[in-house]
């Protein structure tokens, strides 16, 4: 690094934004002065890499699928490359609002801190856009992620410091702030200015359609399964296709990058409680629907499982997964108001963790101290 | 035979370098250096001047607070120098070894028939005192107390480690003599750990007068930690000593020879080492006596005892007390153009699924001191961290409370059970790139202060 942005020289207000950069090009060429003296190729970019690479597929399938609901919407006939790129040119201003507003906090923050700049931001900035309306506007988005990222995980310490994921904290912000623009059927689909959708086009997505009128109105509508299995249903960006988010569940189960005890646990806390739903007549939608609809699969894969803000012990992910999924779909039946439940479900459980693990260990350790006291 | 414990957590480090089983040559080093750093919880006392003349086995220091407990020297000779530092705090002791060797004479003596309170005072004259280590916090044994019991590991998992069974080699009558000399200085008995695969092959499965254990598992199964809380897991105010196979058969030698014979073989090894194999010496020689083990020592580090936990001592540096092993490996200060992007990086060793080197299973790597990342706060999950320790605490927790010198939690979360050489794994595979085992350590001192 050059001497100016050390400390003392003329630029070192910019030292972590330098430093950010050159250990983005290279690994540094630190070595270990305290404690083990080797140490695993591992360190948090790979983890956040990976973490990215399997969000991808769900990123790729939902731009096209932008394009698709508006080729649908719009009566025209649709296209893959042209579905493909209209998704791009609408997500891609998204991407550059949530990372140029979260990584310059990010930066002046680590900069304050004195402190490397954490790549936690970039898994964060890269969910964003995937979780929220797409025909959002941008200043929202904004204001949101601005606040997200102060309130959500500056002020407590940065990344591994923060108590809830600051992406869901985002679309929570944007849904309380901005209730009209968040909900009903038009905002699911993104239209160009003047364009209006033909009438046999309905925006409301599977799940709205589904808690105003069960079954019947599902079939009405002509949403199968396998079109919410694919994803080709209009919804957020990304978490539409369970198919494109199930390939990155394989790929963050295979690297250990996230719990599948949390994923398991979570989809079988909303099969559960989807299945008592039928049982006691509150609904007549089939409790594996729950999974494909609305943001339950991308949410448990995606964002339950974030290391940080989940529960730390392996007995505290069965129960934090199963609390997750459970409550999202209790929200979904038992809540007319509010068609979607797992955005809050996560942040509940995010809350919740803590005192989940607490309980674990404290019940561990005393179990421990009965055994020892035995022998 | 008891049971067989057979730990499935852990992790062994796939690195190139292990000492061929060939002692390649005995060293008489010129000089031997006492370290009083070497011992935790030592308040060193001087008894010697420049000049003075010492045999092997005279006191060379001696515990401020409990002048019994004494630190002697390996060699006969001539104090050469006192190596101080900063506000004249004792480095070391350096003693010049004379042609001749000679001994202080102990006497010859039958541990069998010997009283505590012999086997005691036989101890603390010669300085092997020095070799029991009492947990909690693992420091200097208190010769007030009587420990619940003492624990050996006769099988070491570290990496590169030196094979014990060669190591003691022909030292079978040594380590039942100081089998039945420390018996006697605890009723809960000499436990040994043995590995069950080479349980039959190791001599030490016919050792009378100890309790017996096999364990079987990857790094850290060898950890007497590990075992000590698989066998008898060490509660508050409860102590148990360690005493490590090497210093055992020291113990031995001083009743059955009636002198303080440290010799040692000595196992040079690392990726960077030029011919990895044994060396017979003494603690404290120069690490520079095994020179032609260790080739060129440019541009490497050279540590005294394993990588995981050994002290990075130098090229100019001495073997610690409690080492049988010198690792050299090769400074890791070059950069690495999008490492952490790359699909493949098949000379980097991950234990993780996120590289491809569980696609190679056999190979073995040339590592290097590469931190391999910057330092972060901590994002991995408890369980993460559990998976290389196979031990019942919460290794994450620990380390929070010792960050936070919180007393309270860090004894409910275990801190009388560890030391950090048992959650080096921890910090071996953090992506965080934490100092777990020197958080460990401060809040060991800090406990220490506290409780004392």
């Amino acid at each position: 690094m050059n001497k100016i942005f050390e400390k003392g020289g003329k630029l070192s207000w910019l030292h972590s934004t330098v430093d950010a950069f050159e250990t983005f090009l290279h690994v540094p060429g630190t070595v270990t002065r305290k404690g083990s003296h080797v140490r695993d190729a591992i360190d948090t970019k790979r983890v956040i890499i990976i973490a990215l690479i399997a969000t991808i597929p769900a990123a790729l399938f939902g731009m096209w699928n932008t394009g698709y609901q508006h080729s649908l919407a719009t009566g025209a006939a649709p296209a893959f490359w042209a579905d493909f790129f209209y998704g791009l040119l609408k997500v891609l201003p998204l991407y550059v609002v949530a990372y140029a507003v979260g990584l310059f906090i990010e930066f002046a923050s680590a900069q304050i801190r004195d402190e490397e700049v954490n790549e936690g931001y970039l898994m964060t900035g890269f969910i964003i856009p995937l979780i929220v309306p797409v025909d959002v506007p941008l200043w929202m988005l904004a204001v949101a992620v601005a606040f997200a990222v102060i309130f959500g995980k500056e002020v407590f310490g940065g990344t591994g410091m923060n108590i809830w994921n600051p992406a869901l904290l985002t679309r929570a912000f944007l849904f309380f702030s901005y209730p009209n623009n968040m909900s009903g059927s038009d905002c699911w689909v993104a239209f160009k200015k003047g364009e209006t959708a033909i009438d046999a086009f309905s925006g409301a997505t599977p799940l709205a359609v589904a808690n105003e009128g069960g079954m019947d109105a599902l079939n009405n509508a002509g949403y199968s399964f396998m079109d919410m299995f694919l994803g080709t249903i209009p919804g957020s960006v990304g978490e539409t296709s369970a198919l494109a988010i199930l390939l990155g569940a394989v790929i963050l189960i295979w690297t250990g990058v996230a719990s599948w005890k949390i994923m398991v646990s979570s989809v079988a806390g909303g099969l559960l409680v989807g299945w008592l739903g039928t049982l006691c007549g509150a609904t007549d939608v089939p409790c594996w629907y729950h999974l494909v609809m609305g943001g339950f699969a991308f949410g448990t894969v995606f964002m339950a499982t974030d290391p940080v803000t989940s529960a730390q012990t392996s007995c505290g992910k069965w129960i934090y997964g199963f609390l997750v999924g459970a409550i999202a779909v209790i929200v979904r039946l038992f809540n007319p108001g509010y068609a979607e439940g797992m955005m809050l479900a996560i942040l509940l459980g995010n809350t919740f963790a803590p005192l989940i693990d607490h309980c674990v260990v404290s019940a561990h350790l005393s179990k421990k101290a009965k055994k020892v006291n035995i022998a | 035979m008891s049971n067989n414990i057979d730990l499935k957590k852990g992790l062994n480090i796939p690195v190139k370098g292990c000492a061929e089983l060939t002692v390649s040559k005995a060293v008489v080093p010129g000089i031997a250096a006492i370290c009083p750093s070497d011992f935790k919880g030592l308040s060193a006392r001087l008894l010697v001047r420049e000049g003075d003349q010492v045999l092997a086995g005279s006191p060379v220091l001696a515990d401020k607070k409990n002048p019994e407990i004494l630190v002697t020297s390996p060699v006969s000779g001539t104090v050469k120098e006192i190596v101080r530092g900063d506000k004249r705090k004792l480095l070391a002791v350096l003693i010049e070894a004379g042609s001749e060797q000679e001994y202080v004479d102990f006497g010859i003596k039958r541990a069998e028939d010997l009283k505590a309170d012999e086997v005691r005072s036989a101890l603390l004259q010669s300085g092997l005192w020095m070799a029991l280590v009492q947990r909690p916090y693992g420091i200097v044994a208190d010769p007030a107390v009587k420990p619940k019991a003492i624990f050996v590991s006769a099988f070491n998992t570290a990496p590169l480690a030196a094979d014990v069974d060669f190591v003691l080699a022909d030292q079978f009558a040594a380590v039942q003599a100081g089998v039945n000399a420390l018996a006697k200085l605890t009723d809960g008995g000499v436990h040994v750990s043995l590995e069950s695969s080479k349980y039959s092959s190791s001599p030490l499965h016919k050792l009378e007068n100890a309790v017996l254990h096999t364990f079987s598992g990857k790094h850290p199964a060898g950890n007497v930690g590990v075992q000590i809380s698989h066998i008898s897991p060490i509660r508050k105010e409860e102590t148990v000593w360690t005493i490590s196979p090497v210093l055992l058969a020291a113990v031995g030698k001083l009743f059955t020879k009636g002198r303080l014979d440290l010799t040692r073989k000595v196992a040079v090894t690392g990726p960077a080492a030029a011919s990895p194999a044994y060396i017979e010496t003494i603690p404290g020689a120069p690490v520079k006596a095994a020179e032609a083990l260790i080739g060129s020592t440019e541009g490497v580090r050279i540590v005294s005892g394993d990588i995981l936990s050994g002290k990075c001592v130098g090229a100019e540096g001495y073997l610690g007390f409690f080492d049988n092993q010198i690792t050299v490996l090769r400074e890791g200060t070059e950069k690495e153009l999008l490492g952490w992007a790359r699909p493949f990086r098949f000379n980097q060793f991950s234990s993780t699924m996120s590289y491809f080197s569980w696609l190679l299973p056999k190979k073995q790597y040339d590592m290097d001191t590469n931190l391999h990342g910057g330092p972060r706060a901590f994002i991995m999950p408890e369980d993460y961290y559990q998976k290389v320790l196979p031990m019942d605490i919460y290794p994450l927790y620990l380390t929070k409370a010792c960050l936070a010198g919180d007393i309270d939690k860090m004894e409910k979360f275990g801190i009388y059970e560890v030391l950090p050489e048992d959650l080096a794994l921890c910090e071996y595979i953090d992506p965080s790139k934490n100092n777990i085992q020197d958080i460990v350590a401060n809040g060991i001192d800090l406990m220490l202060k506290e409780m004392a």
